[in-house]
Formats: structure tokens, sequence, C-alpha cells
């Protein structure tokens, strides 16, 4: 079985993140970049699959700029066989993505797919979602157990208030949570290796998918600060703050 | 306008998220109808059908629909999608499941997590974890949004909807349920609670949890937790509050042993009045809280206990 794995390059999760002066959007430039931490679980996910002879390829596939080949060459090197990137410096919203993908899914014909259940930059946890529907798939979202069985799949799910454990039929779609498994690091030796192995370059204009989105972006502003408040010095000076100034008591 | 609400379910009652996702729905504006689907909802369709500002509650009772997996449930809103211009569910597990199926069967954006509603089309979500507010416009012809329930007031219960089966069966062969685990407790839920304490790690152990315990019981608080203690193993994945965990925003929120990492305070920085407790003073919760109390928390909690 083949698996296809997606990956979304996004600011590196330690980041402290600026929104621009002209409130377009947030600033990125010189801020450092990364493999969207879910992303890295779905590649472990799909890795650890194939040793195991479950799968006997996987496919990292990304959608975005060229500086993108960063993440598939992470992926590459954390074990993945070969990689497809499909060029493009627009903003490419979740559903042009998954379209993209369907593509890829079409051409390569995966028994699995699997995907971050969202990447941290939009918020959005769409992607799978909408690649299930646009392939006529099922899905099984934010997992925290996958284990295939024949031409099933069974997925534990995390849901509000617990786990939910769902049987799907192969082909399938999975989104991984953070439970899922816990990511390697990659090694020199697999990071040289990883520049060897075939990435193809595309455009999405070579699977005739129109990226622009009717949603415009109008602008982008920071929260409203929270101002620290006071130190007490003991319980009862808390106790007594709860209840006579914030009155929550 | 007319919107359709998916209302959300627990256990197969009414989950009080949907009276905050029709409050939304009142900020867009126009008729309200709610979409009761799953096995033996009756009296969630009844409950529904209370909320104020609805007009009409439609009920899709199957077999069909029982755990709301997302196949069916995505087919089931196509087919009801035509009549409306926006669709909306509360950004639960579910909705997030379901609904990004919708936008895409009908070749649309969906807009996830929306905290504030500008116009019919134009809305506001945060991004990069709660660090910055998006303001987007919609310009497709359906909308179709996921509700952060935080950003909106629940709707009273003094409404008399009328209700309306509907006979539309999805089919499904792709997926089917296996089993599910929901953890029991007679807290509050920890989206809707007024009071919640969580720790972190801390709290060294899930057996100091219990610690949290009679403070909880006492406040009538939820439990909530961090991800470094979700992930160093004290508590199971379903308490955790944060950027990818629950998003809650209560009265009180008292955070014990917790740093305050970018992604717990995404969770919870909304709250009314956060109270901190950390024995570290430099830990960047202080900056958040209202009330912050330096000290060790085994000695804190009891005495906080037999205080309140």
């Amino acid at each position: 079985m083949k698996i296809l794995v997606a990956v979304k390059r996004v600011i590196d999760y330690n980041v402290k993140i600026r929104v621009k002066a002209d409130h377009s959007d947030v600033d990125l430039t010189n801020v450092k970049m990364a493999m969207n931490p879910f992303c890295e679980i779905a590649v472990e996910e799909a890795v650890r699959l194939k040793e195991k002879g479950v799968a006997t390829e996987v496919v990292a596939v990304t959608v975005g700029p060229k500086a993108a080949q960063e993440q598939l060459r992470t992926a590459l090197a954390l074990g993945a066989d070969r990689a497809i990137h499909i060029e493009t410096d627009e903003r490419v919203e979740s559903l042009a993505v998954a379209k993209l993908l369907a593509k890829v899914v079409d051409e390569e014909q995966p028994g699995l797919v699997i995907l971050g259940k969202q990447a941290i930059d939009t918020d959005n946890n769409q992607t799978g979602q909408m690649l299930a529907a646009l392939t006529n798939l099922p899905q099984g979202t934010f997992a925290s157990e996958v284990a295939v069985d024949g031409d099933k799949v069974n997925v534990t799910r995390e849901i509000d208030g617990g786990l939910q454990t769902v049987a799907l039929t192969l082909p399938a779609i999975v989104t991984t949570d953070l439970r899922l498994n816990e990511p390697r690091y990659a090694k020199l030796p697999d990071i040289m290796k990883a520049k060897k192995k075939p990435l193809d370059v595309k455009t999405s204009a070579d699977y005739g998918v129109e990226v622009a989105s009717k949603v415009t972006l109008l602008k982008v502003e920071s929260p409203a600060e929270r101002k620290g408040g006071i130190k007490v010095a003991s319980v009862d000076e808390l106790i007594d703050k709860l209840k006579n100034e914030a009155k929550v008591l | 306008m007319s919107i359709l609400v998916l209302a959300d379910l627990h256990e197969g009652q009414l989950a009080g998220a949907t009276a905050h996702v029709v409050a939304a729905a009142q900020a867009i504006g126009g008729d309200i109808d709610v979409l009761v689907a799953g096995e033996g909802v009756q009296a969630a369709a009844e409950a529904a059908a209370k909320l104020d500002g609805v007009s009409k509650v439609r009920v899709a009772d199957n077999a069909a629909y029982a755990h709301q997996l997302a196949e069916p449930m995505g087919a089931l809103l196509v087919e009801l999608a035509g009549d409306y211009t926006h669709v909306l569910a509360s950004a639960s597990t579910t909705g997030k499941n379901v609904l990004p199926r919708l936008a895409a069967l009908k070749d649309v954006s969906q807009l996830s997590d929306v905290i504030g509603v500008e116009s019919a089309d134009t809305f506001l979500r945060p991004i990069y974890a709660g660090n910055a507010i998006a303001t987007v416009k919609s310009d497709d012809a359906l909308k179709v949004i996921t509700i952060r329930t935080t950003g909106f007031d629940a709707v009273g219960t003094s409404g008399s909807a009328t209700t309306e089966a509907v006979d539309f069966v999805a089919d499904n062969a792709q997926s089917s349920f296996v089993k599910q685990e929901l953890a029991q407790s007679d807290r509050p839920e920890l989206g809707g609670a007024k009071v919640v304490i969580s720790g972190g790690r801390g709290m060294g152990n899930g057996e100091n949890f219990k610690l949290l315990d009679g403070i909880a019981d006492k406040l009538g608080a939820a439990i909530g937790a961090s991800r470094a203690a979700v992930d160093a193993g004290f508590v199971p994945n379903d308490m955790q509050v944060g950027q990818t965990g629950k998003i809650v925003a209560p009265e009180l929120y008292i955070a014990v042993g917790i740093s305050g990492a970018i992604q717990h305070l995404a969770g919870m920085k909304d709250s009314k009045v956060i109270v901190a407790i950390n024995k570290d003073e430099e830990a960047p919760i202080f900056q958040v809280a209202d009330y912050g109390l330096v000290g060790d928390l085994f000695e804190i909690l009891p005495e906080l206990e037999s205080k309140l």
C-alpha cells in the first residue's frame, strides 16, 4: 500500500508572531519557519506504517513557495521515499489545497492519505475533511490511533469528552492529533540521503486547479492585550480579592 | 438571509454549544433553522425548539445519522444547504469534522472558529493560536462557518419553534461506528463551566490532580489541564485547554502549576478573571493573570480548599 502524506511550511511554533504595522497580515519576514507540528506527526505515522510492513511507499506532498522544499526534504529525511512540490507563491486556502491534493490522490492512488488536523498558522482544520469529500473517501479525523486491518482501517479519534473509534474502508483519509505518536528527529546521514531522493516540482496549472479564493483578508490585528494584574501575598488575600474586588466568588 | 444551524449533541441530548451558535446566527440576522440529526433525538429537537430566535427545527432522526459520522452528515447538509445563505455549526469536534465536507462539496470556502460578526459576509476569526485576529470577507454564495462558542453569549430558552421531519437518508458504506469512550464526570463540561481550575506540569503526577478536586467541588468548577500535563500522562487528553484542545472563557480561571506557553494562553486568555498559582515568579502565566500567587502549590491548594 502506498501512503500519501501532506505537509505544510508554517512559522515555527516557538516564534511569537507580530502583526504588520499596516495590518495587512502577520509579518513573516526573517521569521524561523518549520514543518507544521501536526504534519510531522503525519509523516511519522506513515513512516511507522512502512516500517511495520503495512505500507510499501511513502510519498510526501506540499503546496507552497519554493522554500517549502525544505519541509519536503525534512519529510524525506524522516523516511518518506519521494516528494511532490506543487509550487505557488499565492495564499492558497484550504479548499484549493484540497483540490490540488485530490488531483494527486487521483494520480498516485494511495491506500491511505495522512494529514495534520490543522496548521498552526491559519488554524483552519479543514483540508483533510475537504479532501475526503472531494475524493469521496471516508475520513478519520483527529486520530490518536490508526490500525490498518486488511481492507479497513480503524481510527480512534479524539472527540469532545473522550475517544471514538470508527472503521473506514480503504482508501481513506486520516488527520492526526497530538497523541498519535512522537515524531523522531532526522539523523544526519538520513538528511544527507534525503538530498538525493526524488522531488518532483509541479504547479497548480499542471493540475488545472484554480487557487483563487472568494475569501478576502481585510485586516489582521493584534488581540486586545490582557494586562497583567497584581501579585497577592497569601491565600487569604487571594480569596478576599476574588470575593470583594473581582466578585467572582 | 436564511441560516441553518447544525445542533451539537452530547450523548443524544442537545449540547449547550447550540445556544451560542444560534446567538451568532442572530448577529448575522435572518431566518434561523436548526438541524438536529442523529438517532433517537426527539428530546434534543424539543430542546432546540425552545431556543430563542429559532423559526423551525428540522429533525433527521435515523440510524444513518447515529453518532453523527462525517460521511452521512456531510451528505445530509449538502441535501439541505440549498435552502440557506449560511450554514453554521459550533467549532466542536463534530462541527469541525462535518462542515468542511459540506463546504468542499458546495465548492465554497469555510470560515473556522468565528468569534465575531461584522456583517452577513464579514467575520472575525483568530489565527496563529489567537495571537492575531483576522477580519475576513466571504463572497461565496453559501457561507459555511464554524463558531467558537466563547465569542457569543447563549440565547435564552423561551422560544417555540415548529419542528419538521427530514426524510432524506444518506447512504454510507464507507464508515461505521465501532465504539466510544466518554469520560464520566459529575462536574460541569469544560467548555461551558463558569469556573475552571487547571493543572500543569507543576502538579508532578496524575495522583496530585486530586488536590484540585476539593476546590473544584466547592466552586462547582470543571477541571482542565495544560498540554504538558496531558503529554506527561497525568490526565486524559479531553481535559486539555489550549490552541489544539478546549477553548474556554469562564468567569474565573485558576491556573495551577502552569507556566503559560502561548498555546495554553490561546485556550483561556478570554476568561474574565485569571488566577495563577506557580512557584516560579517569572512564569509567563503571571503576565496575563489578574491575581498571581507565588508559592508551593502543594501548600497553597490544601489551604485554599479549607478556606473557601
